[in-house]
C-alpha cells in the first residue's frame, strides 16, 4: 500500500513573497505561524536545514523528533530568541525576522510559551509569576488581576499554592504554574515545549484537554513539542517528524502510524 | 659526527611540517587570547548599547529600581561601615606610631580624615561592593540566564536589558557615593576612637582639626567619583551574568567574573579619576 502520508508543503505564497501573505491577512485567511526555508545552526553545527511549516488559528501542530533534532529550536526562533540564519517567520502575516525589536516585543504579547524547564521566575512566588504578564501587558486592576490569576491557577490545579516560591514545587507543579503563565494573557498562538513531559497521566490528560479547549474556545493555534505520542495523537490535528534538521514526514497521527518510512515507523514502533 | 649537505636537506625537509605545525601553535596561542580579549569588549559594547537604547522607552522600572536600590544600599551598609570602621582604626593606630616618630602627632587627626575621605573611604568600599553585589549580581542573572528565566522573559515581550540590567546599574551608581559616606563616617569615628584610648581628645576637636584646611572639593570629588565605581560594578556584573552559560557551574563562573573584573576595573578607574581629580581640582 502506498504510504498516505504527504511531505511539508505550504499552501501559502513562495518564499519572500510577503504581500501575498499581507493579502491573506487582510482577508482573514493569514495562518497564525507560517515559516519557510528556515534555517539555523549552531558552531557549524546544522540544527534546522530548511524547515517549511504552517498552523492556522484552532489547529494544533505537534513537532516530534529525536532528542537534539532542533524541536525547542524551532520555538525558540518561532518567538524571536534565535535569530535564523535564513528563512522567514511569519505571525499572523507579520515577517519578524527583520523586525526591530518592539515590533517583535508587541508579537510577543500575542505568544504564550511553555519551556521545556518551566523557567519560573526563581525570586517571585506562584501567584506573581502568573501575574507577571498580566502587569506588564494589561491595565487590569489589582483585584481584578487576582481573580484572573486564581482562575488560571484553578485551571491547572494549583489555586492552593499561591503564595509558594518556585522552589517549593515538584517539576510537574513548576510546569503547571509555568502553563497558567502562558495562558495569562489570552495568546492567540501557544507555543509549547513538552508541556507533559515530568507529569502524571492524570495531569497529562488535563493539560491535553485543556489544550483541546483553547483550541476550540479560543481558536488558539498551537505548537507542541513533545516525546509523547499519546499526547500528540490526542491535541494534534497534524503532526511533523522531523530529522536530521529536516521536516521527514508531516499528516495526521493514523497517517504518520501508517507511514511505511524506515525511521517513522522506528519512531512509532515503541508506542505501538 | 659529520652530516653532510643531502643529510642536512633531509633533516631540514622532514622537520618543516612540525615547524609550521610550532608557528602555528604559538601563533594561536599569542592570537587566540587577543581574540577573546577583542570579543568581550565588542559584546560589552553591545551589552552597553541595547541597556542604552532599553533605557529611554517605557516603562521605567520604579519598582524594580526600589528594590535594587535597597539590595545594592541597605544590605551592603553593615559590611561596608564596618569596612570602613577597620580602615579607620588601623590608620590611625599606624599613622600615630609612624607621625609620633617624626614629632607631628598634631597632624594625626588631618592624616586620618584627608586618608579617608580622598583614598581608603571611596576604594574600600567599592571594593566591598563589587564583591557583594558584584557577586550577588553575577550569580543571579547567570541563574536566570542558564534556566532560562531570561528567555521567558524576553518570550514575553519584557526588555531583560532595561528589567534586569538597567535598575542594577542605575541602583549601583546611586547607592556607591551614599556608601562612601558611610564608610568615611565609620572611618572616621573608629579613627576617633582608636586615638582617643591612646589619648583622649572630643570628637568635635578631632573633627575641627582634621578638616581644618580642607575645602568642599576635597570632599565631594573623591565622593562622587564612586559614582562611576558603581557604573563599572552595575555593568560588568551584569553583563557577564547574562552572558552565563554552561549550567551551575557557569553560574559559578560569571559570579567569579563579576568580582575579579569588576574589583580590577575600580582599581583602574581609581587611577584614572585620581589623576583627573587631582587635574581639576588642584
Amino acid at each position: 500500500m502506498t504510504p498516505s502520508y504527504q511531505t511539508v508543503t505550504l499552501q501559502v505564497p513562495e518564499s519572500g513573497d510577503h504581500r501575498a501573505v499581507k493579502n491573506a491577512e487582510r482577508n482573514g485567511a493569514a495562518p497564525a505561524v507560517v515559516l519557510r526555508g528556515l534555517h539555523k545552526s549552531f558552531d557549524n553545527q546544522v540544527v534546522l536545514n530548511g524547515i517549511d511549516l504552517q498552523v492556522g488559528g484552532g489547529k494544533t501542530l505537534a513537532v516530534l523528533g529525536r532528542s537534539g533534532t532542533g524541536k525547542s529550536v524551532l520555538l525558540k526562533l518561532i518567538v524571536g530568541l534565535h535569530k535564523p540564519d535564513s528563512g522567514s517567520i511569519f505571525i499572523h502575516g507579520q515577517e519578524i525576522t527583520n523586525s526591530n525589536l518592539e515590533a517583535v516585543n508587541e508579537i510577543r504579547k500575542t505568544m504564550g510559551f511553555l519551556f521545556q524547564h518551566a523557567a519560573l521566575y526563581d525570586s517571585l512566588t506562584v501567584e506573581e509569576n502568573v501575574e507577571f504578564p498580566l502587569r506588564r501587558h494589561t491595565k487590569m486592576t489589582t483585584s481584578e488581576r487576582a481573580n484572573r490569576v486564581k482562575d488560571l491557577l484553578a485551571g491547572v490545579g494549583m489555586e492552593s499554592e499561591l503564595n509558594k516560591m518556585p522552589g517549593d514545587l515538584s517539576g510537574g507543579m513548576q510546569k503547571r504554574v509555568a502553563l497558567a503563565r502562558a495562558l495569562a494573557i489570552e495568546p492567540g498562538i501557544l507555543l509549547l515545549d513538552e508541556p507533559t513531559a515530568g507529569l502524571d497521566p492524570i495531569t497529562s490528560r488535563e493539560i491535553d484537554e485543556l489544550i483541546l479547549k483553547l483550541q476550540e474556545e479560543r481558536d488558539v493555534a498551537s505548537i507542541v513539542v513533545t516525546h509523547d505520542l499519546h499526547s500528540a495523537k490526542t491535541i494534534a490535528d497534524r503532526i511533523v517528524l522531523l530529522h536530521e534538521g529536516n521536516a521527514v514526514i508531516e499528516g495526521t497521527f493514523e497517517e504518520l502510524e501508517r507511514s511505511d518510512d524506515e525511521f517513522v515507523a522506528e519512531f512509532f514502533k515503541r508506542d505501538s | 659526527m659529520i652530516h653532510n649537505a643531502s643529510d642536512s636537506r633531509l633533516w631540514i625537509g622532514q622537520d618543516a611540517p612540525q615547524a609550521r605545525s610550532l608557528t602555528r601553535s604559538i601563533r594561536a596561542s599569542l592570537w587566540n587570547p587577543i581574540n577573546g580579549f577583542l570579543e568581550w569588549f565588542g559584546e560589552l559594547g553591545i551589552f552597553i548599547w541595547r541597556v542604552l537604547r532599553a533605557t529611554v522607552r517605557r516603562p521605567f522600572e520604579g519598582r524594580e529600581l526600589i528594590r535594587q536600590l535597597d539590595e545594592v544600599g541597605s544590605k551592603s551598609l553593615p559590611m561596608v561601615a564596618l569596612a570602613g570602621a577597620a580602615i579607620g582604626a588601623v590608620l590611625a593606630l599606624e599613622s600615630r606610631h609612624s607621625l609620633i616618630r617624626f614629632g607631628a602627632k598634631a597632624m594625626l587627626p588631618v592624616a586620618i580624615v584627608f586618608s579617608i575621605i580622598h583614598e581608603t573611604g571611596p576604594v574600600v568600599t567599592g571594593l566591598v561592593v563589587s564583591g557583594r553585589v558584584g557577586a550577588g549580581i553575577g550569580a543571579e542573572l547567570g541563574s536566570m540566564r542558564v534556566t532560562e528565566q531570561i528567555d521567558a522573559m524576553e518570550s514575553s515581550g519584557v526588555n531583560p536589558y532595561k528589567l534586569l540590567a538597567f535598575t542594577r546599574i542605575l541602583a549601583c551608581v546611586l547607592m556607591l557615593p551614599l556608601l562612601t559616606l558611610a564608610a568615611d563616617f565609620s572611618g572616621l569615628v573608629a579613627g576617633w576612637i582608636a586615638n582617643t584610648l591612646a589619648e583622649p581628645i572630643s570628637f568635635h576637636k578631632f573633627l575641627h582639626a582634621g578638616f581644618a584646611g580642607a575645602s568642599f572639593s576635597d570632599f565631594l570629588a573623591p565622593t562622587f567619583r564612586t559614582a562611576v565605581f558603581g557604573l563599572i560594578i552595575g555593568v560588568i556584573a551584569c553583563f557577564q551574568g547574562m552572558r552565563s552559560q554552561g549550567g551551575t557551574e557557569g553560574v559559578g563562573r560569571s559570579a567569579t567574573s563579576s568580582v575579579v573584573l569588576s574589583s580590577l576595573f575600580v582599581m583602574l578607574a581609581d587611577v584614572i579619576l585620581t589623576k583627573l581629580i587631582l587635574v581639576f581640582f588642584p
